[in-house]
């Protein structure tokens, strides 16, 4: 069975619930086979972008089209989309096989042609011997291959996801994640996907759109999400532990290095690499705790005390208290500081970032 | 702190649970009340139902024997129909039993059944006692189903036409209002659910000549369609199911829209079939409050053919003059279906009726 | 949602409204006319216009406290009967409710049975319920059987004005007392058990508890059960029906007996009596059921 494939096209898409925008303006291209994950905070319009793709809500104002064509005036049932939902909503008084063939009877299909794309899809997801069970009676995993089964008897044109893993506990959430990634790579459909949750988007998605407040703040592959974040919203949502932010003014701009005076840290100097700053301006410096490093005796560095020691045997996460907050370090290897202990740290060699007042990068220039 | 000083007796009668093993006099004015309660509420019942099983001479006897009984008879050589049995306790004081032939002022001709050749002699009737024993007769309910060209069938049938015909329709139609007043946003369904709960103010008592003249209108007067169609549609009923509906994820019904169902199907096919429980409830009530009907069918069905089972029996000494039996056998068939249907759901009928306070 | 399903809603809500339209709101509505309306015409096209004459009608009276002096005594007299059997049977009836409801919620033994007991009349149909007790009190009946063996003469329950109103209302309250001690009992089981504890740790007397913490706490359910009481006790019709047809004379004569002969059993049959007669009634109703509406919904119990 070849899967259908399609592209997604959103364009000055806008969502209003009464006086709330809960979608402001958002347009982004997702081509064929793509698997996109759409990340956020909640309430930030993650799902209802996906609501207005299914078609399960109205658009205020704005277009969506399917391969070239609009879909906005299309009702769900007929955008050739599938949906799994956060809760499964799986029939509860159906059995796996009911619910599987219900949206294939609905279509006046053979009952030949049900059964055979019911057996496809349970052989491939391995709920089969399940078939004749109603959901209450299967485990979350085996509801989950049920929802994800019921999405793919359908053969529809794009997935879509809404937080389907979040019922699920962390050790069979990582089994789930690596299926879904198999499956996207098996049936090659366009797939939305979306999740509070950066290592999902990170482990699964081809590109990673990150939304705050109904605004769409960042589109690329995770890995350009992580090196070069827009701004320091997308730097402090992407990235497990959260990025480091030390709050600081430019105390001079050289040509090829600065000095940035950290809040109570004293001052550091770094290559320009022709950023845009100036003398004087109030910045924000952010660093991953990955990439926080000990300074050797004799370099520059911020003296930290440590709070508590995370010990991980792998590698070590110091907790250290500075005058602007919190900084955590992660370093490999079992470290042999002591709680109470000052150390000195200084950011690996440009693995840092420099925010505005904006809170926008200021981007080193190409 | 003294534990005993605060553990009076009178505790136990408002708290739930009571401290101590032994029964202290609450537990036994507790009892006391249950047990006469018990008496009070039972007894009635008991009785019309024992009654029923009574021949008519045993109905007529004052006052009235406790269990059925029929006259002790024998048969004896010689005659042809069983003789009815007597204790007879003669001058001498020697105590007796003999058969009875024939009974003549205050003397009766009994014969020895143990020695009928001896031949027949006279008995004073004040020194002889019938002998009964228990029997439970179902002449009563024979008769009542074979009497008057079987018009209690007819009965029978009208009530149960009604009952499941309007129950039916009941739980469809109001099924119906709470799916679109659950499941829907629309311009209006606030004011359509008020309206529908605003019926609560119009019972039937208050509005019984309009009723009338609409039913009379749609030419339904004599007709069991006349008094289901004034109500089907139960005010409590809605509301008990879109309540039950409210709890049903939406996520389901946005599942079955991607899954091509139309909105009908979605009600019957997914709604519906969640809502069994609640559909349980509003049919129990349906089906007592159809059952049990009386007003409604007395002003609208005023043919016996039409009888309900309720109007035969309140209809039924008038008619007939008082035959005490088949009005008992007639009552205790009445009230059958819905004591044995109490029998069994008992908890889900007293859950419902403590949750919605409808009947 | 699909725009083009705005009347998706409307279509389900159908069947519901044409029916409560048609045998609800309508006949409020015609209620209305008839009220206004003389002759004994069904059809209200065919009837002239009156006014109030009937509610004057109804309402005229030389002296209120004597039903003979006014012009519709019969519609007094039920109206009196109302007001001396409304607050007695639903005082009794939540009175032996409230006890029957406390004995049941109890640590006793065989809760289910004897709840059942209490319960299981309020399945009897009035018709079932007034033969029974037809039965029962007849002049040869088990009663005067018990009387009998206990060496007292017949009575004839029935037939004397005072004894036929009493036992309507000791019958009304047998067949209804569950109902109100089913919604009781759920309303005492939600109190916690460890306010009770909280109490007795505080020394209250059992009497300060009932008062002070039960009765308290039972008030919002109380309120409900004893509206819906009311609202019931006022339409009481079926069983003293049968039982005593309303009689002796007009001792037991309620108001919707009193509509039924109006509007028809007695020839002619005055529709504009009957419905003004309703129209007063349901005034009464809709003011109670007012208040149960807004105790329901603003108190914690469920009406």
């Amino acid at each position: 069975m070849r899967s259908l494939m399609a592209s997604l096209t959103i364009e000055g898409l806008s969502k209003t619930f009464g006086v709330v925008d809960v979608i402001r303006d958002a347009s982004l291209e997702i081509p064929d086979g793509e698997f996109v994950v759409f990340v956020g905070p909640s309430g930030c319009g993650k799902s209802t972008l996906l609501r207005l793709i299914a078609g399960l809500e109205d658009a205020t104002s704005g277009d969506i089209r399917i391969d070239g064509q609009s879909v906005v005036r299309t009702p769900a049932a007929h955008r050739g989309v599938a949906m799994v939902f956060q809760s499964y909503a799986l029939y509860p008084h159906m059995t796996v096989r009911e619910n599987l063939a219900f949206g294939l009877e609905n279509m006046r299909m053979k009952k030949a042609e049900v059964a055979a794309r019911v057996d496809h899809a349970a052989k491939m997801l391995r709920i089969d011997p399940y078939l004749d069970r109603k959901p209450r009676q299967l485990s979350g995993g085996q509801r989950q291959r049920v929802a994800i089964g019921r999405a793919i008897t359908r053969n529809p044109r794009i997935f879509l996801f809404d937080e389907p893993l979040s019922n699920l506990d962390a050790e069979l959430r990582v089994l789930m994640r690596v299926e879904i990634s198999k499956l996207h790579d098996r049936l090659k459909n366009t797939m939305v996907y979306v999740t509070h949750d950066q290592v999902e988007a990170m482990t699964m998605a081809d590109r990673i759109v990150v939304l705050r407040a109904g605004v769409i703040e960042q589109v690329g592959p995770p890995l350009e999400l992580y090196n070069s974040p827009r701004n320091k919203f997308v730097a402090g949502f992407i990235g497990s532990p959260r990025m480091n932010f030390i709050p600081g003014r430019i105390v001079r701009a050289g040509a090829s290095d600065f000095e940035i005076d950290c809040d109570g840290l004293g001052s550091l100097t770094l290559p320009r690499d022709g950023r845009a700053i100036q003398e004087g301006q109030f910045v924000t410096l952010g660093v991953r705790p990955e990439h926080l490093e000990l300074a050797p005796e004799g370099t520059q560095g911020w003296p930290l005390e440590v709070d508590v020691i995370e010990q991980h045997g792998s590698s070590t996460y110091l907790h250290c208290s500075a005058p602007a907050g919190e900084v955590l370090l992660h370093i490999p290897g079992q470290g042999r500081q002591r709680e109470g202990e000052v150390v000195r740290v200084h950011p690996a060699p440009g693995k840092w970032h420099l925010f505005g007042a904006d809170e926008r990068r200021i981007a080193e220039a190409a | 702190m003294a534990e005993g000083a605060v553990t009076s007796p009178g505790w136990a009668f408002l708290a739930r649970r009571r401290g101590g093993i032994r029964a202290d006099w609450t537990d036994w004015l507790t009892y006391g009340y249950l047990v006469l309660g018990v008496v009070v509420m039972l007894a009635p019942v008991l009785w019309v139902v024992l009654s029923s099983f009574k021949s008519e001479g045993n109905l007529l006897e004052f006052p009235p024997t406790v269990l059925p009984e029929a006259a002790t008879t024998a048969r004896v050589v010689g005659y042809d129909r069983p003789l009815p049995l007597y204790a007879v306790t003669s001058a001498s004081g020697v105590a007796r039993t003999l058969a009875q032939v024939r009974r003549v002022g205050i003397e009766a001709q009994m014969v020895d059944p143990a020695h009928p050749e001896a031949g027949v002699f006279a008995v004073q009737i004040d020194s002889a006692r019938a002998l009964k024993h228990f029997h439970i007769g179902t002449e009563n309910y024979s008769k009542l189903l074979a009497s008057a060209g079987g018009t209690i069938w007819s009965s029978i049938y009208n009530t149960v036409f009604i009952t499941v015909v309007a129950t039916a329709i009941t739980l469809l139609m109001n099924s119906m209002a709470a799916f679109a007043l659950s499941k829907y946003r629309f311009r209006g369904s606030g004011v359509a659910l008020l309206a529908i709960l605003a019926t609560l103010m119009v019972p039937a008592t208050v509005v019984l000549v309009p009723i009338y003249l609409i039913v009379s209108e749609l030419r339904l007067v004599n007709n069991l369609w006349g008094v289901i169609l004034p109500v089907i549609s139960t005010p409590t009923g809605v509301f008990l199911l879109r309540q039950y509906m409210l709890t049903i994820p939406d996520e389901l019904l946005e599942a079955a829209r991607m899954d091509h169902a139309s909105e009908w199907r979605i009600f019957w096919r997914i709604v519906l079939p969640l809502a069994t429980p609640a559909l349980a409830v509003v049919a129990i009530f349906s089906i007592m409050s159809r059952w049990n009907d009386f007003l409604l069918p007395l002003v609208i069905l005023n043919k016996p053919e039409v009888y309900t089972l309720q109007l035969a029996l309140a209809g039924y000494s008038d008619e007939n003059g008082i035959q005490y039996g088949m009005l008992l056998a007639m009552t205790t068939l009445t009230a059958l279906p819905l004591a044995l249907g109490f029998l069994f759901l008992q908890r889900y009928i007293m859950t419902g009726i403590a949750s919605t306070g409808i009947k | 949602m699909d725009r083009g399903n705005r009347i998706v809603p409307w279509m389900f809500l159908l069947p519901n409204l044409a029916i409560i339209t048609l045998f609800s709101l309508a006949p409020v509505l015609i209620n209305v006319m008839y009220s206004v309306t003389g002759t004994d015409n069904l059809y209200p096209g065919e009837r002239t216009y009156v006014g109030l004459a009937n509610f004057a009608t109804l309402l005229e009276c030389g002296n209120y406290l004597e039903p003979a002096t006014c012009s519709r005594d019969l519609f007094w007299r039920s109206v009196g009967n109302a007001l001396l059997f409304v607050p007695t049977q639903v005082v009794v009836m939540i009175g032996m409710a409230l006890a029957t409801a406390i004995a049941l919620n109890r640590d006793i033994r065989a809760r289910g049975f004897f709840r059942g007991i209490f319960f299981f009349p309020v399945m009897l149909s009035p018709v079932v319920v007034a033969m029974t007790w037809l039965w029962l009190l007849q002049r040869d009946g088990a009663l005067n059987g018990i009387l009998g063996s206990l060496g007292f003469e017949r009575v004839t329950w029935l037939t004397d004005p005072s004894r036929a109103f009493k036992w309507s209302v000791f019958v009304t309250v047998w067949a209804h007392m569950g109902f109100y001690t089913i919604i009781l009992l759920a309303g005492l089981q939600s109190i916690p058990a460890d306010i009770y504890e909280a109490a007795k740790m505080d020394r209250a007397s059992p009497w300060r508890v009932f008062t002070r913490i039960t009765l308290p706490l039972l008030k919002p359910v109380l309120l409900v059960v004893f509206i819906l009481a009311v609202i019931r006790s006022v339409q009481t019709f079926d069983e003293i029906y049968v039982l005593t047809g309303g009689g002796p004379g007009t001792a037991t004569k309620m108001i919707v007996h009193y509509i039924f002969d109006t509007g028809f059993a007695t020839m002619p049959r005055n529709y504009g009596l009957a419905a003004a007669a309703s129209l007063m009634l349901g005034a009464v109703l809709f003011v109670f059921t007012a208040i149960q509406m807004r105790i329901s919904r603003s108190g914690g119990a469920n009406g």
